[in-house]
């Protein structure tokens, strides 16, 4: 990609949405139904910092006009709003606990869990899903993994996080049917990790 | 956005004429620019629906009251310029030179060619067909009398 | 209860292959285009886009020619249709203040700005039959062009409006409710209200209006403006940031004025309802004014005794495409149902023969 005058700096989305989009989410429910597993990304060319392609192509597959989303500050960036604003038309929100997704760029700093919207008893699965860009999907404290769509246990040890994350995930999962899913995207790799799955250890 | 409010509502005026001409025409004085330059797409020109939205009593707050089919697609020309277009129906082609047009408009060095020869011609024929077709319904105007009913 | 039944592929493939020879009829009769259902079945194409709730001429079309005519089977094809389509948005509310004219009447003021103009209208034809269309390439009479086009034709309900003697109709909510995307509530606000009766089967809107008049549900309704013409539909993408317009569509809309004997709060006033379909629907706009304002009893403290101003009984059963659904499912597989029935009738016989003595 040339370097672009920045008020045409847009940078492509998919080159074929359809069938890229369903890449996208057939790799999203691979990990979703098995929470944990690293699933192979799909991803799209280049992305505006400090997005990264795979967690932009998360974007690009599941967020449009009706979704609205929040961007983490680190996120919050014009060429990365611009870019959002073009290919997914989505309403940008303010507060986390008005969206339907939620992107984290800079997890260290991200906002506990009990934050985004929970949803409600009626309809839990209105509830906020939030992609936190991380930089690794192993190396990381590992967590074992219990629930449905784990036969034994799963390990998952997603890097950067803060350190009350785990308090968090475990409290999330009390409120079920109700509580977030998480979707962590790494540079090339996508894992799950749903409101039903239990954390230990 | 980098453009003055006057300059939105010139390119508010083009992307109507584009959107609403007939697809036929527009392809005609298309075929008739030449040496144009090349161009790129930022999205594939795609079809989606918009929900038409009117108002509760004509003045009143919004409703939903149907979808329509709608043509969307974006490109850059060589030089940078980006052109995007919104076309009521499913016609990629269509869709495709309303962009590369809007584009165009917004490039010093062709907005005169594109605007006189494309446009303006576009323009003229949306007007003419309107001011028709209120010429045919103004000769169905009625003046009705009411009729004083004779006493018994 | 539902038991998968297994076989008769074969059966419902041929059933197929003879519904396409009906469909096309004789092979020496020519094929109808789409352009011809377009062109010369409008209404019917409009009906479908209206009730389909999706503008566009072609897939409606489409679906007529698919259905065989059948305009409630080709509105579910036109909305089977639409789930596969992105959404991309949602215009900002067209303004039939605007609108290019070609119809305009009303039965309430006979001089109005503007004027009364008839347009393309089956009123005041005679219907009777014209054997001249069955000959094809018939002369038709020469349509006239007036020297000048229509002056500017503010509505009338603005008219009343100016003078204090109409309802207002209200801001509303920014956003209004979508029942193709939120499950619907009662009780349901005038937007949804709305949205169901533009979506709703036209016989179904007609009968409920019909009764509204007859004496079930009180209305005094005068026809205070029908309007039929193009407006512009705008929309703000995201990347621009301001309205640019993508098209022009064909829309009816129809404003009944309903008398309202006032309350402690509100001095006596008209009320109104309103109609708004694609295309020239304009018995089903005329229909749709009538329910919208039978439905708005409780809000101005009627009481609510008929079938049209009863929100559940009304947004419940408009839609052909649901109400077809389950009354045709009837036609599916009930066997083991039909069988446990037929099981407890004859055992109930067999009882009742042991009780006698």
């Amino acid at each position: 990609m040339n370097a672009l005058a920045p008020e045409t700096g847009l940078l492509p989305g998919f080159s074929d949405p359809v069938a890229q989009s369903q890449k996208v989410f057939r790799v999203v429910l691979e990990a979703m139904s098995r929470p944990g597993t690293i699933v192979a990304a799909h991803t799209v060319a280049s992305a505006p910092r400090p997005l990264d392609p795979v967690a932009a192509a998360l974007i690009l597959a599941l967020v449009d006009y009706e979704t609205p989303l929040w961007l983490d500050p680190a996120a919050a960036q014009p060429a990365v709003i611009d870019y959002l604003r073009f290919h997914c038309g989505c309403p940008l929100v303010e507060r986390p606990d008005q969206a339907a997704f939620a992107l984290i760029t800079d997890p260290k700093s991200m906002p506990p869990l009990s934050s985004f919207y929970l949803g409600s008893d009626e309809y839990p699965d209105r509830s906020t899903t939030v992609i936190v860009q991380v930089p690794h999907l192993d190396g990381g404290e590992g967590w074992s993994l219990k629930g449905p769509g784990i036969r034994d246990q799963a390990i998952l040890s997603a890097g950067h996080l803060p350190a009350a994350f785990k308090a968090w995930v475990q409290d999330n999962h009390l409120l079920f049917p109700r509580g977030i899913d998480l979707l962590f995207a790494a540079p090339t790799h996508v894992a799950g990790l749903p409101r039903s799955t239990q954390l230990e250890g | 956005m980098a453009y003055a409010a006057n300059e939105n509502d010139a390119r508010r005026l083009w992307m109507g004429v584009l959107a609403q001409s007939a697809e036929a025409e527009l392809a005609r004085l298309w075929s008739g620019l030449s040496g144009l330059p090349g161009w790129d797409h930022l999205r594939r020109p795609e079809v989606g629906l918009v929900m038409v939205r009117g108002r509760m009593g004509g003045d009143g707050g919004p409703f939903n009251l149907g979808e329509m089919t709608v043509t969307r697609c974006s490109v850059r020309l060589e030089n940078g310029a980006v052109g995007h277009a919104w076309v009521a129906g499913r016609s990629a082609a269509h869709a495709e030179m309303a962009a590369v047009a809007d584009a165009l408009m917004q490039d010093p060095a062709w907005r005169d060619v594109v605007g006189q020869k494309l446009v303006a011609p576009l323009h003229r024929a949306l007007a003419a067909a309107q001011e028709q077709a209120g010429r045919k319904a103004a000769a169905t105007r009625v003046d009705f009398f009411t009729m004083v009913r004779g006493e018994d | 209860m539902y038991v998968a039944v297994k076989g008769g592929e074969k059966a419902i493939d041929n059933a197929h292959a003879l519904l396409a020879e009906e469909r096309r009829g004789a092979e020496e009769v020519p094929e109808l285009s789409l352009a011809q259902i377009t062109q010369q079945l409008a209404l019917a194409v409009e009906r479908v886009m209206t009730e389909g709730s999706v503008h566009d001429r072609e897939l409606a079309a489409l679906a007529l020619k698919q259905a065989q005519g059948d305009a409630v089977e080709a509105i579910f094809l036109l909305r089977a249709y639409r789930t596969t389509l992105p959404r991309f948005g949602a215009s900002q509310p067209i303004d039939t203040g605007a609108m290019t004219i070609r119809r305009r009447i009303s039965s309430a003021f006979k001089d109005l700005p503007g004027g009364q103009v008839l347009g393309p209208t089956y009123d005041y034809t005679h219907r009777l039959l014209d054997f001249a269309l069955a000959a094809e390439g018939a002369a038709r009479p020469e349509v006239k062009a007036a020297e000048t086009g229509l002056e500017p034709s503010p509505r009338v309900t603005d008219v009343l409006r100016h003078q204090g003697l109409i309802e207002e109709s209200g801001p509303g909510a920014d956003i209004p409710g979508d029942l193709t995307r939120q499950p619907l509530n009662f009780p349901a606000g005038r937007d949804l209200r709305l949205q169901n009766l533009a979506r709703a089967d036209e016989g179904f809107v007609l009968a409920l209006a019909y009764s509204s008049q007859r004496g079930y549900g009180n209305t005094h309704p005068f026809a205070g403006e029908i309007r039929m013409g193009e407006v512009a539909v705008e929309l703000v993408p995201e990347e621009l940031g301001f309205a640019i317009d993508i098209g022009t569509i064909t829309v009816t809309e129809c404003q009944m004025i309903n008398q309202f004997k006032g309350s402690k709060t509100v001095p006596p006033q008209f009320t109104r309802g309103y109609g708004l379909t694609f295309g020239q629907c304009e018995r089903k706009a005329m229909a749709m004014a009538l329910v919208d304002r039978s439905l708005r009893a409780e809000e101005l403290g009627e009481t609510v005794t008929a079938p049209a101003q009863d929100q559940e009984f009304v947004l419940y059963h408009s839609d052909n495409v649901e109400a077809s659904g389950f009354v045709q499912h009837l036609k599916l597989p009930h066997y083991v149902d039909f069988q446990s029935e037929l099981e407890m009738i004859r055992r109930l016989r067999r009882e009742n023969a042991e009780a006698v003595p």
